[in-house]
């Protein structure tokens, strides 16, 4: 149909309409659980994608990193917070929003198609280094990391110290002013001088 | 033979799209925050695609690092989310007005 063999084409399709099934379980159903595990559904989806790519790495850091931690993550949050209550779908708060919201996004799609018509790629090929499948896939992948893109990589380690701590400091209920109370009142006054009414 | 690259760009700006409409509806944060990853999803499978036009490794990394933004912007967002909502009871963008004027 699409110039590809038939076991591709199968994969290709069933993957993609797992990951738009999921997406929009994400958008539409009212349970924040719900919309967590359909989440999963896409991510596993684009995971399928990714190794009918021959990106088999990152197929793999995809499951482990996105629905084996993030998801997980959001869960926690959703239990720890007590929000799984079904949101209040039926009534319109803004009005119009819907509206508006699917015009900007029809607005997305059309761009990107504009974008995407006269050509779907263009520039040199192999500039950094070429892709193949496997175990030489990994390899390759893995001298970019550390040669040609090792200065973006420990920036990337900092900028996870910097979250890990951030998150630390945003989280813990500041005890005797400390950088947990200059943290609060930052975020909320209101929430500050409630605890001072207390 | 894979499928052409083009099918896996149509699918990539329909995930996105889908992102950006459920951000734009939806008023629970953190199913604003699913959408966001929604998006960042799409982005990847976008950048795998265009390596795979292009034989060029280089769009594998940048999967790799939009993977450590996400994760980290996930794990601030969540934070900010558990910070604000102790001492509320609801859960929508609605309910973040102490900023109004």
């Amino acid at each position: 149909m699409i110039g590809a063999s038939f076991p591709d084409e199968l994969t290709f399709f069933l993957a993609a309409t797992i990951c738009v099934i999921g997406a929009l379980g994400v958008v539409l159903t009212k349970h924040p659980v719900r919309a967590a595990l359909s989440l999963v559904m896409t991510l596993f989806g684009v995971a399928v994608l990714f190794v009918e790519q021959q990106a088999d790495f990152l197929a793999a850091v995809q499951v482990i990193v996105y629905a084996g931690a993030i998801v997980v993550l959001f869960l926690f949050v959703i239990m720890l917070l007590g929000v799984d209550k079904v949101e209040a779908m039926a009534k319109e708060p803004l009005v119009g929003q819907r509206i508006a919201a699917l015009l900007a996004g029809l607005a997305v799609l059309v761009l990107i198609g504009v974008f995407g018509w006269g050509h779907w790629y263009s520039g040199s090929m192999s500039v950094v280094g070429s892709t193949s499948s496997g175990s030489a896939g990994i390899r390759a992948l893995a001298e970019v990391t550390f040669t040609t893109y090792l200065l973006p990589f420990e920036v990337t380690s900092i900028l996870l110290i910097i979250a890990v701590m951030g998150a630390v400091v945003l989280v813990r209920r500041g005890g005797g002013g400390g950088p947990g109370a200059i943290d609060k009142a930052s975020l909320s006054g209101e929430e500050l001088e409630h605890e001072e009414a207390q | 033979m894979t499928v052409s690259v083009s099918w896996y760009l149509i699918l990539g700006a329909i995930l996105f799209t889908i992102g950006v409409v459920g951000l734009l509806v939806r008023r629970n944060v953190l199913i604003m925050l699913m959408c966001i990853e929604l998006m960042l999803n799409a982005s990847n499978l976008t950048f795998v695609s265009f390596a795979r036009q292009h034989q060029d490794v280089g769009g594998q990394a940048d999967v790799f690092f939009v993977l450590v933004v996400a994760a980290a912007e996930v794990v601030v967002g969540l934070a900010i989310i558990v910070s604000i909502f102790r001492k509320r009871l609801g859960a929508t963008a609605d309910d973040l007005s102490s900023m109004k004027g």
